[in-house]
């Protein structure tokens, strides 16, 4: 079985989120990238489990310049077999997920699995949009999937509650909360994924959707109101008569 | 021309409402629905700016692809410019298919109406900062975030249409759908009481479930709470569960790790409750309790009876 899991570059949960450039761009200065953790904790963990369990192959891909070579070797360090980059900056979802999809469409991938989201962009939009490249079944939000023969079984999150799913193979899914544990690569990982193939290749001719034309950071919430834990009457009526949520 | 997709899965919801009012703000609004709601209730949708309402009962909303073939052909028919949707977890599957068919820019979360040069703005970086997007193509495709607006009456009842839509099968085929009664869903609620381990163990739930059942409210809880077992995963709100933007969230017990806020810092009025003073929750806070979850919230519950009782 030959599984292509999707990831993206993220800034790490710590970093501060500043913007720059008359607040256009995205403030890099000292923020140290990872791979998106829904990328890494759920899709990617659970293709390496699968793998395990039925044989096959995983490969890595994700769409941007040279400099994001290290998030592929950090994601390589827990255990894929290769990678690829789409050589060029990710403009937009669309672009981003037209480029995955040639590559899937050329070199046949029985399963294609991104995280949930990103947690810059948070769109979602990705994995829905290869799914529709390909024409091929996809299945957001899935917190289980399990491979038989040539049918997954998947649970996924409805409104209220979850649902379980059979969906012939292939198919692309979204993977959340519940698919599979963080893994800590280890050191041997570590140097295996220094020499495991990374192949570049040039990106297709694509244009975006959209384009982010600008930033805001919300403004700081004034101090919090502390209230007597013996007065709830209080809090009652600011409730009502000043913040008018009740 | 603007279509908008409802998931009536549930009836017509509030989120429902919202899409309607919001499309009737760009233009002449026609709904489209699937599943197998009794007409007479889609009629009211109407009363917030749809002009008809097409259901088609043939289909339903277990495969995105169906759904995606069925919004592009009644766009097509009905010369959509603009497609709305609301961004529950039927939009988050379908609109991304959509865009790619149609070619049509998708704006991901909206929280506010579209502007006058076309852009909106969006959630990024989990809440930590907004985003303007603009869309590039002629058609645009918008999921709005359930409680950005508020539903609007402008009109009466309409006209509701039944449909064969003529989508292909679904292929994907649902063995069991597993939701538990009776509860309010997260994503709609307007008010949600919410706990963590500073409650100590599930058995305690019984002040949050009082608390949330005079108010109204649903429960939610953080993560480690999700994740020992105490509640259920569907619970969960964070980074990494369910993010929610209620009128009110009070949250007792609970920390407020970054991780957590990202899922509640959209909430309208946050009430934090905890014993320790320098809880970074009480920083995202409007109001905040510096007391014992096990009395304050029986406290706060005969005072929410109290004031109820006074102003019925």
């Amino acid at each position: 079985m030959k599984i292509l899991v999707c990831i993206s570059k993220a800034p790490d949960t710590t970093s501060k989120i500043a913007f720059t450039n008359g607040n256009t761009e995205f403030d890099e200065n000292g923020v140290q990238y990872i791979v998106n953790p829904y990328d890494e904790w759920y899709a990617l963990v659970r293709a390496l489990e699968l793998k395990e369990a039925n044989g096959g192959n995983v490969t890595i891909i994700t769409v941007g310049p040279a400099a994001d070579d290290a998030v592929i070797r950090k994601a390589l360090a827990i255990g894929a077999d290769d990678a690829v980059r789409v050589d060029t900056e990710p403009t937009d979802a669309y672009f981003t997920a037209m480029q995955i999809a040639e590559y899937a469409k050329a070199n046949g991938f029985d399963l294609v699995l991104t995280g949930k989201e990103t947690i810059n962009y948070n769109g979602s939009q990705v994995g829905g949009m290869i799914a529709e490249a390909l024409d091929m079944p996809y299945v957001s939000l899935a917190t289980k999937l399990d491979i038989e023969g040539t049918t997954a079984t998947l649970e996924r999150e409805v409104t209220g509650g979850v649902q379980v799913v059979k969906v012939d193979l292939p198919l692309v899914a979204s993977c959340a909360k519940g698919m599979a544990e963080q893994r800590i690569p280890n050191m041997r990982g570590i140097m295996a994924a220094r020499t495991k193939p990374l192949t570049v290749v040039a990106p297709a001719s694509v244009e975006s959707l959209t384009t982010f034309v600008g930033y805001d950071t919300p403004a700081p919430k004034s101090a919090v109101k502390l209230i007597d834990p013996e007065n709830m009457d209080e809090l009652v009526s600011l409730l009502h008569n000043e913040a008018k949520v009740i | 021309m603007v279509l908008v997709y409802l998931n009536t899965d549930h009836g017509v919801i509030k989120s429902a409402l919202e899409v309607v009012t919001y499309g009737k703000k760009i233009g002449e609004v026609v709904a489209l629905t699937t599943g197998s709601l009794d007409e007479s209730k889609l009629a009211v949708l109407g009363q917030y700016g749809a002009s008809k309402v097409i259901i088609d009962s043939t289909t339903k909303a277990d495969d995105p692809q169906q759904i995606t073939n069925l919004v592009a052909k009644v766009a097509e028919q009905i010369g959509a410019k603009t497609i709305v949707f609301s961004n529950d977890l039927i939009a988050k599957a379908v609109a991304p298919r959509l865009s790619v068919k149609l070619k049509a820019g998708l704006i991901a979360g909206a929280v506010e109406m579209l502007a006058a040069d076309g852009t909106c703005k969006v959630n990024v970086f989990s809440g930590k900062a907004m985003g303007k997007v603009k869309v590039n193509s002629e058609r645009k495709i918008i999921t709005l975030l359930p409680n950005s607006i508020q539903p609007e009456i402008t009109g009466a009842d309409c006209a509701v249409e039944k449909i064969d839509g003529g989508v292909d099968a679904s292929r994907i085929k649902v063995l069991e759908t597993k939701i538990p009664e009776g509860e309010i869903p997260l994503s709609e609620a307007e008010l949600v009481v919410s706990a963590g381990r500073g409650l100590k163990g599930p058995e305690n739930w019984g002040m949050v479930e009082e608390l949330a059942k005079t108010l109204g409210a649903a429960t939610a809880c953080s993560r480690p709470v999700a994740d020992i077992g105490w509640r259920p995963d569907h619970e969960h709100v964070g980074q990494t569960g369910v993010a929610i933007r209620p009128n009110l969230y009070i949250a007792a017990g609970i920390s407020g790790a970054i991780q957590h806020l990202a899922g509640v810092n959209g909430s309208k009025v946050i009430v934090v409750i905890n014993t320790d003073p320098e809880a970074p929750f009480f920083k995202a806070a409007d109001y905040g309790v510096v007391g014992d979850a096990f009395e304050v919230l029986p406290k706060l519950n005969e005072a929410i009876k109290k004031f109820k009782a006074s102003n019925n």
